[in-house]
C-alpha cells in the first residue's frame, strides 16, 4: 500500500491543477471571448442598461397587466439564488390544498375556461421561465382588461412569442413570460 | 401521450447507443495503449504524469496491486475533498463568502464525489464556493469516472489473458482514460453548452431589477465546464440545487437532448470498448441489447405514469393530462421520462424534474432501475463490469440446468468466480435494505422525512438505493444534511462502490490465471436471443425479487391510494 502513496499524491496534484484549474479556466476564457452573452447568464437590460432579469430565469409577476408565471417553490418564489421544486408527492395534502386554492382563484379570473396543469403546479427548479401557450392564452383576457386593450392585440403578442417544438417533436411548446411582458410594455407603454 | 413524445424518447435513447458505438472503439484503443489521433498533444502530458508518479505504465499489476493502487488513489482524493470543504471559508475564489462545511456534510460529500455517486445533501448555490465547485468537485467528476473505467479495462485483460498474471496498470488506465477520453470530450461539450445558453463565469451572480420593481439575485457559476463532465462522467452532481431542471443547467430542449444523451454515451462506449478489447464484439452486443430492452421499457413506463391523472389536479378540476408538478414546461413528460430512466439506469443521478413528485410508479421505476445494479448502462466501465458479472451468473444458471461446466468469453466459470460475482452484486441489497430497515424505526432518521406513510418509506428507500447504487438522485423532500443521514449514506456509498470493485478485480485476477479456451460444441452461445432472454431473467430476479417487498410497501401501495383518490375526486 505504501508504494502506492507517492503516485496517488502526485497524480492527484497534477489532476487538480489540470482539471480543477486549467480546464474550467480555459473554458471560461473561451466562453467569455466567444459567447459573452450566454456565459454571463443571458441577461436582459432595459434602455438605461439596467439588468431587468435573465432570459432563462423566471421572475415573479403579480400585477394584472402582466402574464403570470407558474407557482414557484424556489425560496419565497422565483428566488434565483435558491432553486428548488416542491418535492411534494402526488398525495401530499398541502399540494392538494395549494392546487385547489390556485385553481379557484384562476376560475374567478376566467370562468368556464379549462385551467392548464402548469398554471397550478410548481416546476422542478422553481425558476421555470416558461408557461404553456394554453396558460398564456388563459391569461390574455385579464391582461387585456388591465391594459384596456382589445383581446386580439394581447393574443397577437402571445402568439408571436410561442416557441414550438424542436423539429416538431423535441421539447414542448412554450411561452417565455418575461419576453411577453417586455413586449407588452414596449408595444403598449403604460398610460398610453 | 402522443407520437412526438414517443419519438423524443426513442431518439434520446437511440442516439446514446449510436454515438457510444464508435466512441467505444476509441476507448478500447486508449485502454490498449494503441495510437490515437490525440497522441501528439497528449503523449507529453501523459509522460509527465508517469514521471511525477514514478511508475512504469507498461508494468502490469496483479489484481491485488491494481486494487491497492485504486484504493490508495481514492483515499487521497477523499482526504483532499474533505479538507477543502472544511476549509472553504478561508480559501480563495470564494466570491459568495460561504463558510466551511460541517464535519458530517464534508464527509458525506467527499465520499459522494470520490465514489462517483454525487449525492448532494446540500444545495449548491447556498453552500459551495466557486473554488470548491472547480477544485474538488469537478476534479472528482473526472477521476471518479476514470476509476470506474479502469475496472472494465482490467476485467477485459483478464478475459483475453492465457494463464496470465497481470490485469494491467492502474495508473496508466486512470491517466489515459482521463486525458484521452474524458478531458477532450468534456472540453468540446462545455463550449457547445455555453453556446446554447449555459453560463460560464467566475462571478458569483448579479442582481436584476425586475419589471415589477423587485430585486432578484441570480446566482452564477462556471456552470458549463462542470455540467459537461457531470453528464459525460455519469456523475450527476449539479451546480445548483435543482440540478438539470434549473434553466442554467438545462436551458432548452436541445441542451436537454444533448445532455441526456451525454449521460449514457460513455457508459455504452465502455460496453463496446470491452467487446473490442476482449475480441468478442457479438457477445457484448448481446449485453447492449438486453440493457437497451430494459432501459426502454423503463422509460416507456415512466412516460405512461406521468401522463396518468394526478389526484390533486383531478380534485381541483384542472387539466390532468400530464403530472406537471416538479416538471419544467420546456421539457414536459417525455423529456422528463427519458431522463428519469437514463439517469437511474446509468449511475448518473442528475434530475431534470423532481423525482419525489413523480407518480408513485414513476418514482418506483426510478428505484427499480437502480436496484438492477446500475448496468443500463451504469457508470463508465463499472456498468459493463457488473453486466459481465450478470452474464457470468447467467451462464452459471444455464450450466446448472444442463449439467455442464459454464464458460464465458473463453474462460471457465467455477466456484470462485461465482462467489465473487455474488459478492459484487450483494452490496446493493445489503446496504439498501439494511440501512432502510434501521432508518424506518429510528426517530433521528425519521425527523428528516417530508412525508409520512408510503411516500415517506419511499424517501428512505430511495435515499439508500441511490447512495448504494452510486446514483445520487433523490426524493429530495428528505432533509439529508443531518448527522445520521450524512454518516450512513456515506457508508452506504462506500460499500456500494468498493465492494463490487474489489470483487470484480479479484474475479479478474482469477480469470486471468485460467487458460483461454476455444469454443466447443458444448459451449452455450452467449450472443443469441436465448441468452439475451436468460440474462434479462437473471437481472430481473436478482434486482427485482429482492426489492419487491420493500417496493410493495412504498410506491405500489401509494399507487393504489392514488387510484382511490382519483376515483373519489371524479
Amino acid at each position: 500500500m505504501l508504494s502506492h502513496i507517492r503516485p496517488a499524491l502526485a497524480s492527484m496534484g497534477l489532476f487538480t491543477a489540470l482539471l480543477g484549474l486549467g480546464y474550467p479556466l480555459a473554458v471560461t476564457g473561451i466562453a467569455q471571448v466567444a459567447f459573452p452573452a450566454q456565459a454571463n447568464g443571458s441577461l436582459l437590460r432595459d434602455a438605461k442598461g439596467t439588468v431587468v432579469g435573465s432570459a432563462l430565469i423566471g421572475q415573479p409577476f403579480a400585477k394584472a397587466e402582466y402574464l403570470h408565471p407558474r407557482p414557484s417553490a424556489a425560496g419565497t418564489g422565483y428566488d434565483a439564488s435558491a432553486s428548488s421544486g416542491s418535492n411534494m408527492g402526488p398525495l401530499n395534502e398541502a399540494l392538494a390544498t395549494r392546487v385547489k386554492t390556485d385553481a379557484d382563484a384562476l376560475r374567478v379570473e376566467n370562468p368556464g375556461a379549462v385551467i392548464p396543469a402548469d398554471a397550478v403546479t410548481t416546476s422542478g427548479s422553481g425558476l421555470d421561465p416558461d408557461i404553456s401557450p394554453a396558460y398564456a392564452r388563459f391569461q390574455a383576457p385579464r391582461v387585456a382588461r388591465a391594459r384596456g386593450l382589445p383581446l386580439a392585440q394581447v393574443e397577437a403578442v402571445i402568439d408571436r412569442n410561442v416557441q414550438g417544438q424542436l423539429l416538431g417533436f423535441i421539447g414542448q411548446p412554450r411561452v417565455n413570460v418575461l419576453a411577453v411582458n417586455r413586449a407588452l410594455d414596449a408595444r403598449f407603454p403604460k398610460g398610453g | 401521450m402522443n407520437w412526438q413524445g414517443w419519438a423524443e424518447i426513442a431518439l434520446t435513447l437511440g442516439l446514446a447507443v449510436a454515438i457510444g458505438w464508435p466512441l467505444g472503439s476509441y476507448m478500447s484503443r486508449v485502454w490498449n495503449g494503441e495510437r490515437t489521433w490525440l497522441d501528439p498533444v497528449l503523449r507529453p502530458v501523459e509522460a509527465l504524469f508517469y514521471a511525477a508518479c514514478g511508475v512504469d505504465p507498461k508494468k502490469s499489476q496483479t489484481w491485488f496491486g491494481y486494487a491497492g493502487a485504486l484504493l490508495a488513489f481514492n483515499l487521497v482524493g477523499f482526504v483532499l475533498v474533505y479538507a477543502v470543504l472544511r476549509l472553504q471559508g478561508v480559501l480563495p475564489l470564494n466570491p459568495q463568502g460561504f463558510a466551511g462545511l460541517s464535519g458530517h456534510l464534508s464527509f458525506n460529500t467527499a465520499v459522494s464525489f470520490v465514489t462517483n455517486t454525487n449525492w448532494q445533501s446540500y444545495a449548491g448555490e447556498t453552500t459551495m464556493s466557486t473554488l470548491s465547485q472547480m477544485l474538488v468537485l469537478t476534479v472528482q467528476n473526472f477521476v471518479s469516472a476514470a476509476t470506474g473505467a479502469t475496472i472494465a479495462a482490467a476485467l477485459a485483460r483478464a478475459f483475453i489473458a492465457n494463464r496470465g498474471e497481470g490485469v494491467g496498470n492502474f495508473w496508466a488506465d486512470l491517466v489515459r482514460t482521463t486525458l484521452y477520453v474524458l478531458l477532450p470530450l468534456s472540453f468540446v461539450l462545455a463550449v457547445v453548452l455555453v453556446l446554447l445558453g449555459m453560463p460560464q463565469t467566475l462571478a458569483a451572480g448579479v442582481t436584476a431589477h425586475t419589471l415589477e420593481g423587485a430585486d432578484q439575485k441570480i446566482s452564477l457559476y462556471a456552470v458549463a465546464s462542470q455540467e459537461a463532465i457531470k453528464m459525460l462522467g455519469i456523475n450527476g452532481g449539479g451546480i445548483f440545487n435543482a440540478n438539470s431542471a434549473h434553466p442554467f443547467e438545462n436551458p432548452t430542449p436541445l441542451t436537454n437532448l444533448i445532455t441526456a444523451v451525454s449521460i449514457d454515451v460513455l457508459g455504452w462506449a465502455a460496453f463496446f470498448a470491452f467487446g473490442r478489447s476482449v475480441l468478442a464484439k457479438k457477445d457484448i452486443r448481446a449485453l447492449v441489447v438486453a440493457a437497451t430492452i430494459l432501459l426502454s421499457a423503463g422509460a416507456g413506463i415512466v412516460y405512461v405514469t406521468e401522463t396518468q391523472a394526478a389526484p390533486a389536479l383531478v380534485a381541483a378540476h384542472v387539466d390532468a393530462s400530464v403530472n406537471m408538478e416538479g416538471k419544467e414546461v420546456r421539457l414536459g413528460a417525455p423529456a422528463t421520462a427519458a431522463w428519469v430512466a437514463m439517469t437511474t439506469g446509468a449511475s448518473n443521478g442528475s434530475v431534470n424534474g423532481m423525482h419525489s413528485s413523480l407518480m408513485p410508479l414513476g418514482g418506483g421505476m426510478a428505484m427499480f432501475l437502480m436496484h438492477l445494479g446500475e448496468i443500463l448502462p451504469g457508470g463508465i466501465g463499472s456498468g459493463i463490469a457488473i453486466m459481465v458479472v450478470m452474464a457470468v451468473l447467467s451462464v452459471f444458471v444455464a450450466g446448472l440446468m444442463v449439467g455442464r461446466t459454464p464458460e464465458y468469453l473463453g474462460k471457465k466459470i467455477e466456484a470462485r468466480e461465482v462467489q465473487l460475482a455474488i459478492l459484487a452484486v450483494l452490496a446493493i441489497p445489503v446496504a439498501t435494505l439494511g440501512f432502510s430497515a434501521i432508518a424506518a424505526i429510528l426517530p433521528a432518521a425519521l425527523k428528516g422525512l417530508m412525508h409520512s406513510g408510503p411516500h415517506g418509506l419511499s424517501e428512505i428507500l430511495y435515499a439508500y438505493t441511490s447512495a448504494t447504487a452510486n446514483n445520487g438522485s433523490a426524493f429530495a423532500g428528505l432533509t439529508a444534511n443531518a448527522p445520521w443521514w450524512d454518516a450512513t449514506l456515506g457508508v452506504a456509498m462506500a460499500m456500494g462502490r468498493f465492494m463490487p470493485i474489489v470483487a470484480v478485480l479479484a474475479m479478474a485476477g482469477s480469470l486471468a490465471a485460467k487458460p483461454k479456451l476455444a469454443p466447443s460444441t458444448g459451449t452455450l452461445p452467449t450472443h443469441g436471443g436465448l441468452f439475451i432472454g436468460l440474462l434479462i431473467g437473471v437481472i430481473l430476479i436478482l434486482g427485482g425479487l429482492q426489492f419487491f417487498p420493500a417496493l410493495a410497501l412504498g410506491p405500489i401501495v401509494e399507487h393504489f391510494q392514488v387510484l382511490g383518490a382519483v376515483a373519489q375526486a371524479h
